[in-house]
């Protein structure tokens, strides 16, 4: 390992400071399961980690039939998969979160964590942007709000600037008669990276789609949102038609690479092959409610 | 079980007691290599090579050097210079001078990762910041990753002073010329194109396989301590601490006398540690800081530098007749040894076709040197490749000639007396017991449910090791026996060994107490490896048995005052006699042991033995799999693994050997595979991305134990650990084939491949 | 260049309240192993691929290699030496000798710290369930059978032992 410090921040305010402290070499320690693995294998300078774990609101959960759910930064996947309305009102998280790593992870890995390592394979990001999720963000400016859609900009990269932090993600309720769900492939049944990842999240009077969000990982640069997907789905009935139009858009948006967890061909085929599956389960989890 | 009528009853053998190993293994005290902690022991690290082949033009460790903490720094020019030569191994032979070249690279690194340099710190925090600061000018080379390349005139070549006499299609290639090819065999028998003028139908495809990872959870590690007076002590995991001793001895050129190896639990091996990697290296830097150092590998290295197995190119042509009968075959084997010659084709040759009786045959074999890791032995070493090929090539066959799988493996099993490629008998076998197990299963016998499901079937011959072994007894006063062992316990041989000493002696298994030790402790032993340890070691637990039997009954003469031959020794250990008075007499074996302090001292008898006698295995596997037509996913619904296994001594960790072996050759059918980037730079050096099997990726592997006892042991017993491996990659790519009609010519078989044959081609 | 610092951690392991001194950049598993000596804590990957490492800490399964020695301050540890009793050994860790769950045994510690959690959560898991929660842990070994039936077999001992 790298010659690094550790810090432990109990507010905000203070995590801030240390960041500030620190320099562009500090970096925030939420889960750690990303960012001490890279700090090992020398992919990250890095000479101080801010554990933020000690900060009582990056590490509570709140859910409110009106105003939807907050989770902390630094909640781990555990609790997230195991909480009843993350289980009830949105199964794309509770899928993602109840497959990243295996279990040792899955006890201190985080939504913040994910998000902030910006890996375009990223297993829960595809389920927060079609969640319509927002990041609180705070930093030596003070705080903002960024959207999960909006937050990558590059592998590994993302929009938060030096010394800025998640502290919380927001998903607003879903409209009445919405549904969402999220996919991946993977070669093993666990321990894997997305080969392909898809989220969906869409509202249907009858049999009629009024709204919809599409979400890919793994084929592209960062998380895609696909509006063409959406495109080719909203105001139009259910159909295998409009199912299949939708993978189509997907498999045309997608851009991925060759490289060795999968191929350009393979990774489009399964971009359509993924959207229909979480139209299909999104529309079930939407007629449940 | 099926069992022969041939099989004694036996008190011990056959039963599951616990392993006396065990509780130390649940609770975390078992120590393994990396486990030692010596006073003042300072911690080593390795620099690796970042290219796939490059000349090393200067090496600067001076800033490293300057860094506290740092107490030393070694290259390749600290050890003693090397010739060429052989060094025995056991499984696989070793030349000194490629040895040291692998240990810290020569002159040029030949693979990504090859190690450069070495340093030794107070702790493993700051020997790995040295290794940033060490400097290395390298030029970089062009390289050759894929083994038909390598063999190529125009490849990059690595060796300059590799020469090699090919004799391919009857042509002899000049000798002085450089090559890659570091070797061509041949084994021939009968007259391959009579054989297949006879033929009405013959199949010729080829193969490749990827390069796979024995993937023990253990990284390596060594630890030396170069005394004062000279004397050098080893803590490692091996499965060989006698050939770790002959592999240091060599590369720093002292007497075995001055080397003492203690082998520490070993946490997996498969065949992979059985090369030094660390050991010699240790040593170099304790001599030159008088402390004892430790080292041990992170994973990545572990992939990027210890033995995977070859990435093969075979080419299969097998001729048979209507009936299924299998007139003739031609079989071209090209193997990657990697950076340094000695892949395991030999093996390869003589397993390629070993499950048949073929009379008109030719096997070509060929060991290329590639720029990739020099591969080591990995469980019944360059067998799955040749057999997953030939295996395919039948299965074809027989789908052609519409004739059920099993039937025509039936058709032209070997048996007792059968020829092999090289035209020796073989010894009694249990091929067509195996394949007499499958056809009678429930499995072969079940429906197949579902769309786009599928059943495959392949055989698997593994030779099994024989030779030597020392173990030694002390019978002690309370009747407890104490037995050393000089073979290293990879899965449960403290046990097996045990068991057959209680039944040599017929006393209960719990009074055997053994335990392995250091080579200043116990005669020469061979490598625990090629799945000899419970077949030659019980031999020698057999004649240690039957030692102490005798010394036991001219003890009691002794005491009865009478001529040992009127003494016997029963199966229930009980020793009955006439004394000289004429009164019936017995002991029981407590009871005489008892006696001891006072009727002439313990008793203590050593066994060496050399066993070259093997009992070979054939196993027959069975797969059902389920494709996901639109992902390329496969799920395996069902497995079995059926084996002669001569005498299963202890039937629970038969099965485990089995299951585990199942499981690595599923792996290499379905999903495990090196992956280098267009720079020949190993890319997935990660248990993440090395994608061995995980809990979920499988079915219960279903066993099926067929005991055709082994002539040539006193309990029948044969290796079981190696034949295993053999079958999946064909039983699973046949098994595809059945599913969705596609032939898959590579192996691993992964979803990306699968859907780029299922989705139209662009 | 950057540094590090010398830390007194204390924290309580298997039990014990221990304070002891790391290096700031030290891994929970590196604190474990070389500073605590607690040596049944293996290390198989260093990256979170293989549970080798895996221990319990504050009630939750975590992988000691991606936890970082100076979180620990405070907290509570729980190591395959904490396991066994002076009564004997837990029924995961006589389950595993007697149904022949280990070969080489370097994964049995995680195995065992992994199903100790598993059961604590779900004492009554379908066997896809304890395939699901152990596919974290390698095993090179057995092919994971053998270490289904035992935890099964521990699991089933428990409910019992409860009741």
């Amino acid at each position: 390992m790298q010659a690094l410090r550790y810090a432990r921040a109990t507010s905000i305010d203070e995590a801030v400071r240390m960041l500030r402290e620190g320099g562009e070499t500090s970096r925030i320690l939420a889960g750690g399961t990303d960012v001490i693995v890279q700090a090992r294998e020398r992919r990250r300078v890095i000479d101080l980690f801010v554990d933020i774990k000690h900060i009582s609101d990056v590490m509570t959960m709140e859910y409110d039939a009106q105003r939807g759910l907050t989770v902390g930064a630094a909640v781990p996947l555990y609790q997230i998969y195991g909480d009843a309305n993350v289980q009830r009102v949105y199964p794309a998280l509770r899928a993602a979160a109840h497959v990243i790593g295996g279990k040792a992870i899955q006890g201190r890995a985080s939504l913040g964590g994910n998000l902030g390592n910006a890996s375009p394979a990223a297993d829960s990001i595809p389920a927060m942007m079609v969640l319509d999720g927002v990041a609180q963000v705070a930093g030596p400016n003070g705080r903002r709000e960024v959207r999960v859609d909006a937050f990558c900009t590059a592998p590994g990269r993302s929009v938060l600037q030096p010394g800025e932090f998640i502290v919380s993600l927001h998903f607003a309720q879903p409209a009445a008669h919405s549904g969402n769900a999220w996919e991946r492939f993977i070669p093993r049944n666990e321990m894997d990276i997305a080969v392909v990842n898809a989220a969906c999240a869409l509202t249907i009077e009858g049999d009629v789609v009024t709204a919809a969000r599409f979400s890919l990982g793994a084929v592209a640069a960062t998380p895609l949102m696909v509006p063409l997907a959406a495109e080719a789905l909203v105001g139009r009935r259910l159909t295998d038609e409009t199912i299949a139009a939708a993978g189509a858009a997907a498999k045309e948006t997608a851009t991925p690479i060759d490289d060795m967890r999968g191929t350009v061909k393979q990774r489009k085929h399964l971009a359509d092959v993924l959207v229909q599956r979480v139209i299909r389960a999104a529309v079930e989890h939407a007629r449940a409610n | 079980m099926v069992a022969t009528p041939e099989k004694p009853v036996y008190k011990v053998i056959g039963t599951r007691p616990i392993r006396p190993d065990g509780v130390d293994k649940v609770t975390g005290r078992a120590a393994y290599g990396a486990d030692i902690v010596l006073e003042g022991m300072l911690f080593g690290s390795i620099l690796r090579a970042p290219h796939a082949h490059a000349r090393i033009v200067r090496i600067d460790s001076s800033k490293a050097l300057a860094l506290p903490g740092v107490k030393a720094i070694v290259t390749n020019a600290d050890f003693p210079r090397q010739e060429s030569g052989t060094l025995d191994l056991g499984e696989g032979t070793a030349n000194p001078k490629w040895l040291v070249d692998n240990v810290l690279a020569g002159d040029k690194t030949l693979y990504h990762g090859h190690a450069v340099a070495a340093v030794a710190a107070i702790d493993w925090h700051i020997a790995e910041e040295a290794l940033a600061l060490i400097e290395v000018e390298y030029e970089v080379l062009p390289f050759v990753i894929d083994v038909k390349e390598a063999m190529l005139g125009t490849a990059p070549i690595l060796h300059s002073d590799l020469r090699t006499n090919v004799r391919a299609r009857g042509v002899d290639t000049p000798t002085d010329r450089e090559t890659n090819i570091a070797m061509h065999m041949r084994v021939e028998k009968g007259d391959i194109a009579a054989g297949f003028a006879e033929a009405d139908i013959v199949i010729e495809r080829e193969f490749t396989t990827s390069q796979f990872h024995q993937g023990y959870i253990e990284p390596q590690n060594g630890t030396a301590y170069w005394n004062q007076d000279g004397q050098i002590t080893v803590w490692t995991s091996t499965q060989g601490s006698f050939a770790v001793r002959e592999q240091v001895a060599t590369l720093l050129q002292q007497p075995v006398a001055r080397i003492k190896v203690v082998p520490m639990e070993i946490g997996g091996g498969f065949g992979g540690k059985i090369p030094v990697y660390l050991e010699p290296v240790a040593a170099l830097l304790s001599k030159q800081t008088g402390r004892p150092v430790k080292m041990w590998m992170p994973r990545e290295a572990v992939f990027q530098a210890t033995g995977p197995t070859a990435a093969t190119w075979n080419r299969v042509k097998i001729g048979a007749k209507k009936d299924g009968t299998l007139v003739a075959a031609d079989v071209e084997l090209c193997y990657a040894a990697g950076a340094y010659p000695g892949s395991a084709v030999g093996a390869g040759v003589m397993c390629a076709l070993a499950p048949y009786n073929l009379a008109n045959q030719r096997i070509d074999g060929f060991d290329v040197v590639t720029n990739t890791p020099k591969t080591a032995a990995y469980r019944a070493p360059g067998a799955p490749a040749s057999e997953y090929a030939v295996e395919s090539v039948v299965d074809e066959i027989a789908r052609a000639l519409d004739i059920d799988p099993m039937v025509i493996r039936e058709k032209n099993a070997p048996e007792e007396g059968t020829t092999n490629s090289a035209g020796a008998p073989l010894p009694r076998i249990g091929a067509k017991a195996v394949i007499t197990a499958i056809r009678e299963s429930a499995h072969y016998n079940s429906e197949l449910q579902g769309e786009d499901t599928g059943r495959g079937v392949a055989l698997g011959f593994w030779f099994n090791g024989g030779m030597e072994s020392t173990s030694s007894a002390t019978v002690n006063p309370d009747g407890s026996v104490s037995l050393i062992l000089g073979s290293v316990d990879i899965g449960g041989t403290r046990a097996s060994l045990a068991m057959q000493l209680a039944e040599s002696l017929g006393v209960p298994y719990e009074q055997i107490k053994p335990q392995v030790t250091d080579t200043d402790s116990v005669g020469y032993t061979a490598v625990t490896g090629g799945s000899r340890t419970t077949f030659a070691g019980g031999w020698v637990a057999y004649e240690l048995g039957q030692e102490i039997r005798k010394r036991l009954v001219e003890r009691a003469a002794r005491i009865w005052g009478v001529d040992a031959s009127t003494v016997t020794y029963s199966n229930d250990a009980v020793i009955t006699g006439t004394d000289k008075d004429g009164k019936a007499q017995q002991f029981t074996f407590d009871e005489i042991c008892k006696r001891f302090p006072t009727t002439g001292g313990h008793v203590a008898v050593t066994v060496s033995s050399r066993k070259n006698t093997t009992g070979p295995a054939y196993a027959g596997h069975i797969a059902d799999v389920k494709v996901d037509r639109d992902t390329g996913k496969v799920t395996v619904l069902r497995y079995t693994a059926v084996q002669d296994v001569g005498t299963a001594i202890h039937p629970a960790y038969v099965e485990g050997q089995i299951q585990g072996g199942a499981v690595q050759g599923i792996g290499m059918a379905l999903q495990e595979e090196y992956w280098y980037d267009d720079q020949g730079r190993l890319r997935n050096g990660s248990f993440l991305d090395y994608r061995m099997p995980v809990a979920n990726d499988l079915p219960p592997i279903e066993v099926i134990l067929v005991e055709v006892p082994n002539p040539g042991h006193p309990y029948g017993v044969r290796g079981v650990g190696e034949a295993p491996i053999v079958p999946p990659m064909a039983a699973i790519r046949n098994a595809l084939r059945d599913a969705i009609g596609v032939n898959f010519y590579h192996t691993p078989v992964t979803p990306t491949r699968i859907l780029d044959e299922l989705l139209p081609r662009e | 260049m950057a540094t590090s610092e010398r830390l007194v951690i204390t924290s309580t392991i298997n039990g014990e309240e221990r304070t002891f001194l790391a290096d700031s950049r030290d891994s929970l598993l590196e604190a474990l192993r070389e500073r605590l000596n607690l040596k049944g804590v293996k290390e198989g990957c260093n990256n979170g691929n293989c549970g080798a490492c895996a221990v319990i800490l504050d009630g939750r399964l975590v992988n000691s290699c991606c936890v970082m020695a100076a979180e620990i301050e405070g907290s509570t540890v729980r190591t395959v030496e904490g396991l066994a009793t002076p009564e004997g050994l837990a029924p995961l860790q006589q389950c595993f000798l007697e149904e022949a769950a280990l070969q080489c045994g370097i994964c049995t510690p995680g195995f065992l710290m992994s199903s100790t959690a598993l059961l604590a959560e779900n004492p009554a898991p379908t066997d896809d369930e304890v395939r699901f929660w152990l596919a974290g842990n390698l095993c090179r070994c057995t092919g994971y059978d053998k270490i289904i039936l035992a935890v099964q077999a521990a699991a089933e001992q428990m409910r019992t032992l409860k009741k």
